[in-house]
């Protein structure tokens, strides 16, 4: 019976099937959060997954010039990765599959090697579109990476440890006194996963009026429809981690509270998409490494100095 | 631009979920033009002025041919109510005219095989 | 990375229409820019001969979607030059009062697009929401949302109710508002302005000898408008401001466009309370007698220039229309030089583009076999013709 329970919790919950939906979901809501903001009425809940299934159900198209093999199977080791990295995010306080002291590090590294693929999944496309939106992947991926992992380490040195469920557990240690700490790590943590998911003001790998789609620009189909799926999990990973890692309900309230958490975190990124515009590539990097990667230091050096 | 976003947060979408609801149309919209036949004299000027060549006069029996609008091709100026001298041309404010075929898109119904029938 | 070369267009999401733009690229920045017109060209000028004069309006106001009544004005001045016909002044200030309006809404949807190419999607919703506000007048005017055919040779179609300028005075009242907050937002919302600031920059001199016209000359401190060097309709009677910048990139020309909204408020305030009575049209003749025109309007992208000559038909001879954008588009593609990809849509964008309304032919050229292949008219009619 190991067998079958451990296969429900890998397949259904909290394994695949619940993190695409929640990704899926949490498109809706930032659709949905993004429209009501432009005063407009915004898609029905059901719509991403009339989406993926509408893709589903598409022609599915490989370029001349791009090469087969990677094209391929790319999508399908994208959404492998996401899924994986999802593997490993304890949902509120319904333990992860896999916990191990140093889930964190594996997290972190599943995700770089998320936009790894974004990069070569744009480059082997064979599309001038694909390989600009491919080397600005790259480029934002210097920017964005450092303070994103300089904010969580924040936090795991706050708590002490490099696993997801203590920190977790440990957010709320030390009430009051590391709240600015906490503030400012979360600040960073949450401009840089912006920048992760490629959302404005960071959008520019894929800015669709500049380079179409970027390194999806040749993807149609079931492909794309891998590549969505993906995308969506890895939002759910990104919002699910900042969501355990930064803020006290999942540990509270369980699963309720990482789904209130999750839907606190979007509706955060969904403001943050709708007020700015995009930044260009280089200003994605200026930005970054002359202001958010000192503030971010400063948190960790203030993380040090409270600790003592 | 926060403040901005946050006010149309809680206002009342300016969109619609057209088809379920609809933003009602002006009244003088120029939507599908219609031929009141009783007051029309068959005198074929609206067919002459309408630059999309909409118009169409057919023989229906009557002394005098009568206009059949094409709304496929119609481009809705309203150059034939303006031209009609009898004025029998009139614009109505019906404008979800999408069809499957464009023989359903003519004004006087055609049986087939026959040239026009009323 | 190696030099490669960057498609945008005929079919490219920044483009509104298909054009082709092609970017040889080097790294990010542009070394040199490649522009094809002829993508969209529809043949409306010889088209116009097949067609009596009442018929050739209609057509002319379908040049272009969102200047339609500019394009008409323009045409049927020309006409009423040549027959020598009267306008009676209630018809020329409708005339206005309706071109007024078209620039409102035009740089309106300026603004959104121009919000939608670098990426800001919330102040293109906002623009476009409140462009719906002249829409709305405008369709309750004139019947429809954007070719309004209130233009006929000889005045106008449609008389303006007191209902109607009651109406427009609400409206008035919303879009003052809403465009003092728009001001505020291009200018001071930060990432925007960084988008728009020293990108596309023409200097005076470039903007004289390019030949640049409208709002894009204005931006570069060129002091041209036709509506008050060369008055048409009613403006030799109202009284109002050419606006101009001196930076010649696009947040200058932001300025200037949003500055002419108000000042086109300003406009029909003006006529609205200075609404002459009278008649709203003379009778046109079915034959133009033999002659010919030019007429110029101030659209509102720039000097639109139509020139028709009759011969004493029905139909017209000739009918040439210079659009404004065929006039800006070499600011494009001198502005494109050493500017980055990123900036590549919002310098297309920045003239106001309207490429049907440039098209000039059509020449088809296959580039495997290189075989050149120009269209008569003859054969687009057979190949395209319903």
């Amino acid at each position: 019976m190991a067998i079958i329970d451990d296969l429900f919790k890998i397949l259904v919950f909290p394994g695949f099937l619940f993190v695409v939906n929640l990704g899926l979901f949490l498109e809706w809501l930032d659709r949905k959060i993004y429209a009501r903001l432009q005063n407009r009425v915004g898609p029905p809940w059901y719509q991403p997954w009339l989406d993926i299934l509408k893709l589903l159900s598409k022609e599915d198209v490989i370029p001349e010039g791009a090469s087969r093999f990677m094209f391929t199977w790319l999508p399908v080791f994208y959404l492998a990765v996401t899924v994986t990295a999802s593997l490993c995010i304890p949902v509120g306080t319904y333990a992860a599959i896999y916990s191990f002291p140093g889930d964190l590090i594996v997290v972190l590294f599943l995700l770089t090697l998320a936009t790894i693929i974004l990069f070569l999944l744009g480059w082997y496309s064979g599309s001038p579109f694909g390989r600009v939106g491919a080397v600005r992947a790259v480029t934002q991926f210097l920017a964005y990476e450092v303070p994103l992992v300089a904010a969580l380490l924040t936090q795991a040195l706050l708590a002490d440890s490099w696993s997801i469920s203590l920190v977790m557990a440990r957010t709320t240690v030390g009430f009051p006194r590391f709240v600015v700490v906490h503030l400012t790590a979360l600040a960073v943590a949450l401009i840089s996963l912006q920048g992760k998911l490629l959302r404005v003001p960071f959008d520019a790998p894929e800015a669709e009026t500049e380079i179409v789609a970027g390194p999806f620009t040749e993807y149609t189909g079931r492909r794309l429809a891998f590549i969505r799926l993906a995308e969506r999990t890895e939002m759910a990973v990104g919002v699910g981690l900042v969501s355990d890692l930064f803020l006290p309900f999942p540990a509270r309230l369980g699963v309720l509270g990482f789904v209130i958490s999750a839907i606190l975190v979007t509706f955060v990124l969904s403001v943050l998409r709708a007020s700015v515009a995009r930044f260009r590539i280089e200003d994605t990097t200026v930005l970054a490494w002359k202001y958010i990667l000192p503030f971010s230091a400063l948190g960790m050096v203030l993380a040090i100095i409270v600790r003592g | 631009m926060l403040p901005e976003l946050i006010r149309s947060l809680f206002q009342k979408p300016a969109t619609v979920r057209y088809p379920v609801e609809r933003v009602p149309a002006p009244e003088g919209l120029r939507g599908k033009p219609v031929c009141d036949y009783s007051m029309c004299i068959g005198c074929r000027m609206c067919s002459r002025d309408c630059p999309a060549a909409a118009i169409e006069m057919v023989d229906t029996g009557e002394r005098t041919p009568r206009p059949v609008f094409h709304y496929d091709r119609c481009a809705f100026c309203g150059q034939c109510a303006d031209t009609c001298p009898k004025k029998a041309i009139s614009l109505t404010s019906d404008y979800e005219l999408s069809a499957f075929s464009k023989d359903d898109l003519v004004s006087l119904e055609r049986r087939r095989g026959e040239s026009a029938a009323g | 990375m190696s030099d490669m070369e960057i498609p945008v267009g005929p079919q490219h999401p920044a483009l509104k229409e298909p054009e082709s733009f092609r970017f040889e690229l080097e790294g990010e920045i542009v070394k040199s820019v490649d522009i094809r017109l002829g993508y969209v060209h529809r043949g409306i000028e010889r088209a116009c001969q097949d067609r009596t004069w009442v018929q050739a309006v209609y057509l002319i106001e379908r040049i272009c979607g969102i200047c339609s009544h500019s394009h008409t004005t323009c045409f049927c001045q020309a006409v009423e030059d040549i027959a020598g016909l009267e306008v009676p002044r209630r018809a020329r200030y409708i005339r206005s009062l309706i071109g007024e309006m078209e620039r409102i809404h035009s740089h309106l949807l300026w603004l959104g697009l121009a919000g939608h190419e670098v990426g800001f999607d919330t102040l293109f919703m906002y623009a476009w929401r409140d462009r719906e506000v002249i829409l709305d007048a405008l369709e309750a005017i004139s019947g429809n949302r954007v070719n309004y055919g209130m233009n006929t040779i000889g005045g106008v179609r449609r008389d303006l109710t007191d209902r109607d300028v009651e109406e427009l005075r609400s409206a008035i009242r919303i879009l003052e508002e809403r465009v003092g907050y728009y001001t505020d937002v291009a200018l001071e919302e930060s990432t925007f302005r960084n988008r728009l600031e020293g990108v596309g920059k023409i200097t005076k001199q470039q903007a004289i000898d390019l030949g640049t016209v409208g709002p894009t000359a204005r931006a570069a401190g060129v002091n041209v408008d036709l509506r008050r060097d060369d008055p048409y309709a009613a403006y030799d009677e109202i009284p109002f401001n050419v606006v101009t910048a001196e930076a010649g990139d696009l947040l200058a020309a932001a300025e200037v466009r949003l500055g002419e909204i108000r000042e086109s408020i300003g406009i029909m305030k003006y006529i609205l309370d200075n609404l002459p009575d009278g008649p709203i049209a003379v009778k046109a003749p079915r034959r133009i007698p033999p002659g010919e025109a030019c007429s110029r309007y101030e659209a509102p992208r720039g000097e639109d220039i139509h020139y028709v000559r009759s011969s004493g038909g029905d139909k017209p001879e000739r009918v040439k229309v210079r659009a404004p954008t065929l006039a800006n588009i070499n600011a494009v593609a001198e502005s494109m030089k050493g500017v980055r990809v990123a900036d590549i849509p919002i310098i297309i964008a920045g003239i106001d583009p309207c490429f049907s309304c440039t098209d000039r032919m059509v020449r088809l050229e296959d580039r495997i076999s290189g075989r050149v292949e120009v269209l008569r008219w003859q054969d687009l009619s057979r190949r395209y013709r319903r």
